[in-house]
This record gives C-alpha cells, structure tokens and sequence, in this order.
C-alpha cells in the first residue's frame, strides 16, 4: 500500500491537514462519510458512556440487544458502592414490539426492574428503532416515576440523530433534570463537582485525594463513580470542573444558567496540565481561603519530587521515538501532545472522531511542523500515516489496537479497557511506564516491518 | 426433563448477540468481501469493537452512515454512496451488505437499491463492473448473531450460486462445507480432515485467515484468505454438503439451497465435537470419499478414547451448566454426557424452538440426560436457574464469568466471545483432536479446582 493519497478518500481531504503545509483549514463536525469505516460511533454510545458510571441508577436500555450487549461493562468505571451500572438492561425488542410499539413492554420491564434492584433513579435509553416507531418515553418514564417514587428519566439517543456529541448532549440534559431537589445546607464554601471525569481504573478517586488535601470538598463526581443523591445537590457546589469537555461541558452551561455555578475547563492527564488545572482551581477559591494555593503548591510540589525521578529512568530509553495519537474527543489529545513531549518523544500524528474546529486549531498550534492532524480517520488513513511516519507507539482505543498491532507498532489502549490509572501525577507514571512497556518490547525485532530493514 | 417457567419482561446481561453481527462475520469469511452495514454508524463501531476484542484482529466493516434526514427521506443514496466508496477504495471483490433494525423499519428496499446502483455503475460506462453486491436482511429485532450468521450463508449460496451449466464438474470431486461460527483453529482442522479424505472441500464461510492472519508490512485494505467467490459459484456442482448444526434441520439453508437448485447431496450434522458428532463427520466422509478414515485420524480418535478412560473418574457425576449458542450447546451437551458429566443446565439466547429436542437427541441412551433447557435465556435467567443445581462448572463463553465467579465454580471458555482471555481464535474444539483439547481442559479445571479447594496440596491428582 502506497502511503499517502491513494487511501485519502476526495471527499475527506479538508478532513486532514499536515502542519506547516498550507496553514490551518479544516472542515470537521461532519457526518461520516458513507463506506469510509469511520471510527465513530453514534448518539446511543455518546449518551451511554457518559451516564453508564453513575453507580446506583438502572440503566435500561430500550431497542434490540445489540445496543445493550456491546455496551455491557464496557468501560472499567469503578465504583466504591453499588454497581447496579455493571449490569446491561435492554427490552429485547422483537418484532411484534416494532409492529405494535414497544411502551407496554418498556412500561413493564421498567416496573419489573425497579422493583428488582430499588435504583436510586432509572435512566431509559432511546434507541434507533424508538425514535422511528414513535414510542413516546417520556409518558412512560412520567407515570413510572410517579408509581415508583423515583426519578425516570428519559435519555433521546436515538443513534442515527448524529454521532456521539449529540449523545453528551441528550445526556446532559438528563442528568440535569435530577438537579435542584437535593438539600444542599450542608455543603462548605470551598466545594466543587468533577464533570467529566469517568472513574475509569479508579482516576477520579485521585483526583478527589488532592482536591482533599487542597481543602476542597467533591460534591458530585459527574459521573465516575457517581450517584444519583450527590447529582441531586451537585447546584450546591461553589464551582464546577470540566474534563473531557465535549461530554459534560454542555451540563456546566446549563447549571451555569440555572443555579449561576461558575465553571473551569481542566484535564488531568500529564504532569504540566494536572499541575495547572489544580493551580486554576486555587486560584479560584484563594478570595475564601487564602491558604489554599500554599497548600496547592506543596501538593504539586510533593507529587513532583516523588515522580520526576522515576520520569527520568524512562525519558532516557523513550527520547527521540516517535507516537500517534486516535481518540474520540480532541480535549485528551491535547494533554497527550505535552505528556509526551516530557517523555523526549514527538507526536508526528494526532487524530480524533468529534473534534471541533477550534480543538483543531489548538492542536496546529500546539504540535510540531509535518504532523498530521486529522477529523473522523478510519483504519486505511491511520495506517497509512503510521507507516509514512514511522511510528513507534500508537495512542487509541480497542478499534485502533489492531492497526497498531497488525503493522508492528506499539499500543497504549488510552480508552474503554486501560486497567492502570493514567490521570493524576500518578497516571502520568503509568502512562510512561505502560508507552515504555509497549516501545521497549523484544518483539518488535521480529515483525516484517523492521524486520525488513 | 423439567422446564422451569417464570417469564420475565426484561432481559439482562443478554446471552445472545444481534443478527447483523453474525452477518457481517460470516461476509469476513469471504475471500476479497468487505462486510457492510446499513444503518447508524454506530452498529458497525460496536460490533467491529466487541469481534476485534475476541480474535485480536482487524475487523473492518463499512457503514452507510445514515443520519437524521436519511431516517425520514430513506438511506438508499448514502446505501450507493457507501457502495461506491468501498468498491473504490477498498477493492473490494464482493460487497456484503447486512440490514439493521433501522433500515429494515424506514423500508429502505435494499434489493432495488443495489439494482439500481448496479445499472448505474454500468451506465456510468468506464468499464467499471462493480463486484457482486450480496443483500442479507438481519433486523436486529428478530433472531440472534447466529440467524444473522446463516442468513448470511444461505443470502451468498442463493445469490451466487445461480448458474449450473457455468460449474457443471462430472467428476463431482470436492464437497462443500458449512460449518457455521467456529474458531480459525476448528476450521483449519475441518479442512485438513477433508483433505485427508482426498477431498476436494469448498469451505463456506472461511474465517481462518481473515481472523487470524500473520503479522504484516502493510495493512490489509481487505485480509486475505476466505472462500474463494469462484469457489463458492461452483458449490452446485460438489459431490456433497456438510452442514452443521442441528437446529437447522428442516429450515431453508445454503445446504438446502445447493440441494434443491443442483441436486447436491446434503448431510446435515451436529457440530462435531465429541466422540459420536465427530464419528457421525467421519463416516459421511468416509461414505463420499469411499475411503476409510485414514490411519492418521484413527489413531486421534483411539488417543481420545484412551483419554476418556484416563480421565473417567475425575469427571464422573460432575455438574455442568452449558450456555451460548444453540448448535455449540447441543454439541458440547453431547460430549459432556460421553464423559459422564452430568449437562445440569442447558441454555441459550437463541430461541429456535429446537434446542430441547436437539438435547434429548443427542443424550439419548446416557442416563445423564439434562435437567433443565432452557431458549431465550439471558444471564439473570440462567443464575436463577443454577440455584438448586449446584454446578460444578460452567462451559461456555467469556460472559458467564461473573457467574462462575459468584458460584466460584470454574469456566471452560469456549465459543464467542472470549473477551478475558487470549487465544481464543487459535482454539481447538472440533474434531477427534479438538475434543481431546477441550477434555483436557475441562479435566484440568476440574482438577485445578480440586487442588485448590484442598488444605493438604496433593502433589500427585
């Protein structure tokens, strides 16, 4: 396969960009094209992985198996209590469900599982099947909740309306419906709920540790570990932190406007973004406890000592090597640029499947001249790329795992099935330890790409 | 035989998966097909992710993407669309596309579509044929991953198998096999035995390069391996079909197909796994080919036999619950009661109507018949289930490891998918040599679990 254009569907051109060829032009948040083998998935997937942590919720999902299946467990989200969310409810609809509508059975599967497993809350998912049959979820969700006693909350993620943004969105929405009923006295000034943030290998909990030692409490974790009681006083909180801001951002707006909860846009991964989101968050509460940016200091100070060390035993055997990045929100990308450049090692692409153009144009400003940047790749371009720039370790998830493999590139699963933290200062050791695990092996001697050298 | 009824409205932890997946599986086996889905983006991305997590191999199937505005206007155009751009860029030398529940409910007439882009393509001029587009309708609402499988097969045989006179071969001197979802290591072996046999053998559908090839230079744009599209024309003309699985006995299939359109004998068999389903393979084999098993394969079966006895009392009277797949079921129920395990528990997402009688069929004549069978069953059915059976192990796929983790009672991994364990393509159940495979492993948990369970540490088992 010949690198390069041959590959590069016409219409996808303005979807990739090299930089320092042309300056910034590109034309994302777009559908998919047709045949392309889009990454991507769709709204149902957006809407699922975003409320799936939420711990003591059912989350009964309305449509075919499918949806339900390949959504079982699909992510490591941790939780310290109930794990009602490790469990995959659907309708199974059949067809005589599509022929006479599905409510009746969505009505009694709802009933039967609440009574089951007393959930906190219930969230019922939409899929694409509902939104052409017309079932109207909310009047079922409406005289559920009333019978029950508990909040039922319909989620509109029929998948073919967009792709997995639109998912956060109808997301979003539903959890902001539980806001504003919860008894908030009790809540101290210097409080703040983490959006974003989806407990994968017990991050969050981390993250709460500083926020701790910071002298902040966490009043909601959105949703990582999350539950439905503390989403019903998270308007009690003084600020709310934003990671992975196409998932979330969308509910601090909304709360913004509701209850006037200010917000941040933070990320947790690699040493310098970690460093100045917990910096930004000081900052923010020094004017109620000036002392908070002291102890702020010495926390980056304390974890600092106790990594750069052991950072610098890997920079030396990872300097110079070259990673590809492929995620699904462009924020993770930006981190993941800085993470490894103070590892010595140069992004030569970066990808993701929902970027928006001004996530693009932060990546051209932020990466070196001849990356690649590119919108909603697919397996034919990335491995192209990968090839052309001789890349030593590839950043993805389980889709792009394969590419990676098949060719003889190393791999660091940065998604659903990463079973170390890489969040915190932490995370940023284990991401080198895991980049350097995948770099160093023996095996790449043998696979015909170097082989053949 | 008792059946335990208390009907449930909603399914969790499903033991079953939707049809366009086992579809889109089955057009892997192709050689030069790329698999495509009609529908939301989002089917494709899931599916792809939950079949690369079992083989650990690429697994690209296209999409046409469909949004909103195709949801009300119809996908027919992003369908041709879609087509176009896999023909393009993928070379692909036959397309197989899959409906989902999307498409089947908007009414897009997929058939008519794929007329109309193939006059198209053809009035476009340039001399671009497009490659054989094969149509197989898999609402995901009906029917699990292995209808979709078959429906599959039997939409390939039907829609290019056509022409008789083109394959006319006298000689008759290849069959034609059908061997459903099975690993890249059972299907490798299905074709060594045939050849043995001095068989010419038209696998159909052929997994064992697609999902599990060699380390490469170059990404395949489509892997190869997969049956032959040539092959697969000429299947009217084989001496003979081999189709497995037992529930599909009496139903419209490619084997049928190829029966009725060309006269081709056809052989309907349970999966072979265990002693008799391997035999009954063999002796078919042996009828066709008119030669006797080679000595080769004798001497697995007599290893086998041997194992059986070597093995006999630590297996006597243990309980099994066996779930997935309904003709993976009734094979492993079969090998089961040959070694004297007791199939406590039978159960399968699958509802072909079909699984209990298939069961009793093949325990007949052992006393260790099975207790409970249980169709259309998901995970909270068969945990339900378990209490008061007291199993001893549970065989089946990686899903049940909760269960078995809850009954601390060990889990032989076989079918698919296995998503916690490595290895699962290169993993042998079919066949004299596959079922001694699985003893050993069945035996071996049995005993790991024994040596474990015990304060003294036996050194000798």
């Amino acid at each position: 396969m010949s690198t390069g254009a041959s590959v590069i569907f016409q219409e996808r051109k303005d979807q990739i960009l090299r930089k320092g060829q042309g300056g910034f032009d590109m034309n994302c948040n777009r559908e998919s094209l047709a045949g392309a083998v889009s990454q991507r998935a769709c709204v149902f997937c957006g809407s699922r992985v975003v409320l799936y942590p939420i711990a003591d919720a059912l989350h009964l999902v309305h449509g075919p198996i499918g949806c339900a299946a390949y959504t079982w467990d699909i992510r490591g989200a941790l939780s310290s209590g109930p794990a009602l969310h490790r469990l995959s409810f659907s309708t199974d609809l059949q067809e005589k469900d599509i022929i006479f509508g599905g409510e009746e059975k969505l009505y009694r599967a709802l009933t039967e599982l609440i009574d089951r497993h007393s959930p906190k809350a219930a969230f019922v998912y939409s899929t694409c099947i509902v939104g052409i049959i017309g079932d109207d979820l909310e009047a079922v969700c409406r005289k559920v909740a009333a019978e029950k006693g508990i909040p039922v909350l319909p989620v509109q993620s029929e998948g073919f309306k967009g792709n997995k943004r639109e998912g956060y969105g109808a997301a979003c929405k539903a959890m902001f419906r539980l806001m504003g009923s919860g008894d908030i006295s009790s809540i101290p000034p210097l409080s703040l709920n983490i959006l974003g943030d989806f407990n994968l290998a017990g991050e969050i909990w981390i993250i709460r540790e500083y926020f701790d030692r910071m002298g902040i409490q966490t009043v909601a974790n959105i949703t990582g570990d999350g539950r439905v009681e503390d989403l019903q006083r998270a308007h009690g909180a003084a600020l709310n932190v934003v990671q992975c801001s196409g998932a979330t951002m969308e509910l601090a707006k909304m709360m913004k406007e509701s209850f006037g909860t200010p917000f941040l846009r933070v990320s947790y991964f690699g040493v310098e973004d970690m460093s100045e989101s917990l910096y930004q968050i000081a900052r923010f509460f020094e004017t109620k406890d000036p002392g908070i940016m002291e102890r702020t200091k010495e926390l980056v100070k304390t974890e600092l000592t106790k990594l750069y060390p052991r950072l610098q035993e890997f920079r030396r055997e990872l300097a110079g090597k070259k990673a590809a990045i492929y995620v699904g929100g462009a924020f993770k990308a930006f981190s993941l640029v800085k993470a490894f450049r103070l590892l010595g090692m140069q992004v030569v692409l970066v990808g993701s499947q929902t970027g928006t153009e001004e996530d693009y144009k932060q990546l051209y400003e932020i990466t070196d001249e001849g990356t690649i940047i590119v919108d909603d790749s697919n397996p034919l371009e990335l491995s192209s790329f990968l090839k052309e720039k001789d890349v030593d370790v590839f950043v993805g998830g389980v889709k792009e795992r394969p590419i990676a493999y098949k060719l003889g590139v190393g791999f660091c699963d940065h998604n659903h099935e990463r079973k170390q933290p890489l969040e915190g200062f932490v995370g940023m050791l284990n991401f080198a330890r895991e980049i350097h695990s995948s770099v160093m092996s023996p095996v790449w001697r043998f696979v015909p790409r170097r082989k053949a050298r | 035989m008792k059946m335990k009824r208390v009907d449930y409205v909603s399914t969790t932890n499903a033991c079953k998966l939707c049809k366009p997946l086992g579809a889109c599986l089955a057009f892997r086996g192709i050689e030069g097909a790329a698999p495509m889905l009609h529908g939301s983006q989002g089917c494709a991305t899931y599916m792809r992710r939950y079949i690369i997590s079992h083989f650990r191999e690429p697994m690209d199937i296209a999409s046409s993407s469909l949004g909103e505005k195709h949801a009300v206007y119809g996908g027919g155009q992003n369908l041709k669309q879609g087509l176009k751009n896999v023909m393009n860029k993928f070379g692909a030398g036959l397309i197989g596309v899959a409906t989902t529940c999307l498409t089947e409910t908007i009414g897009d007439d997929v058939p008519m579509i794929i007329r109309e882009f193939r006059k198209e393509m053809e009035e476009a001029g340039g001399g671009v044929k497009p490659p054989p587009l094969v149509y197989v309708s898999t609402p995901s609402y009906s029917g699990t991953h292995m209808e979709g499988f078959h429906a599959a097969v039997r939409a390939v045989a039907d829609q290019l198998c056509t022409d008789n006179c083109l394959c006319a071969d006298p000689e008759r001197k290849f069959v034609n096999l059908l061997p459903g979802f099975l690993s890249p290591a059972d299907l490798r072996h299905l074709k060594e035995i045939v050849d043995d046999f001095g068989l010419g053998c038209v696998m159909l559908p052929d997994i064992s390069d697609t999902l599990d090839g060699p380390a490469l230079e170059d990404y395949e744009k489509i892997p190869a391996g997969g049956t032959p599209i040539s092959e697969i024309r000429r299947m009217g003309s084989g001496g003979a079909t081999f189709e497995f699985g037992h529930t599909l006995e009496g139903s419209l299939t490619a084997g049928m197909i190829l029966r009725e359109r060309f006269g081709v004998t056809l052989h309907q068999l349970g999966i072979p796994i265990g002693l008799r389903e391997t035999e009954a393979f063999f002796k078919r084999l042996e009828q066709v080919s008119g030669i006797p098993t080679p000595e080769k394969h004798e001497l697995e079966k007599g290893r086998l036999v041997d194992s059986y006895v070597d093995a006999h009392k630590y297996l006597f009277g243990k309980r099994a619950v066996v779930y997935g797949e309904e003709d993976l079921v009734i094979a492993l129920t079969a090998f089961l009661v040959e070694i004297g395990i007791k199939p406590v528990l039978c159960a399968s997402g699958g509802r072909s109507g079909r699984l209990a009688s298939c069961i009793k069929r093949v325990t007949d004549g052992f006393s260790e018949t099975a207790q409970v069978v249980e169709e259309g069953a998901d995970f909270y059915k068969i945990e339900e289930l378990c209490e008061g059976l007291a199993p001893d192990l549970l065989v089946g796929h990686s899903k049940g490891y909760r269960l078995s983790k809850k009954l601390g009672v060990p889990l032989v991994r076989v079918g698919f998918p296995i998503h916690d364990r490595f290895g699962a393509q290169r993993t042998l159940h079919a066949g004299y040599r596959g079922t001694q495979m699985l003893l050993d492993r069945i035996v071996n948990a049995v005993l790991e679990k024994a040596q474990e369970d015990s304060p003294i540490g036996y050194g000798y088992l």
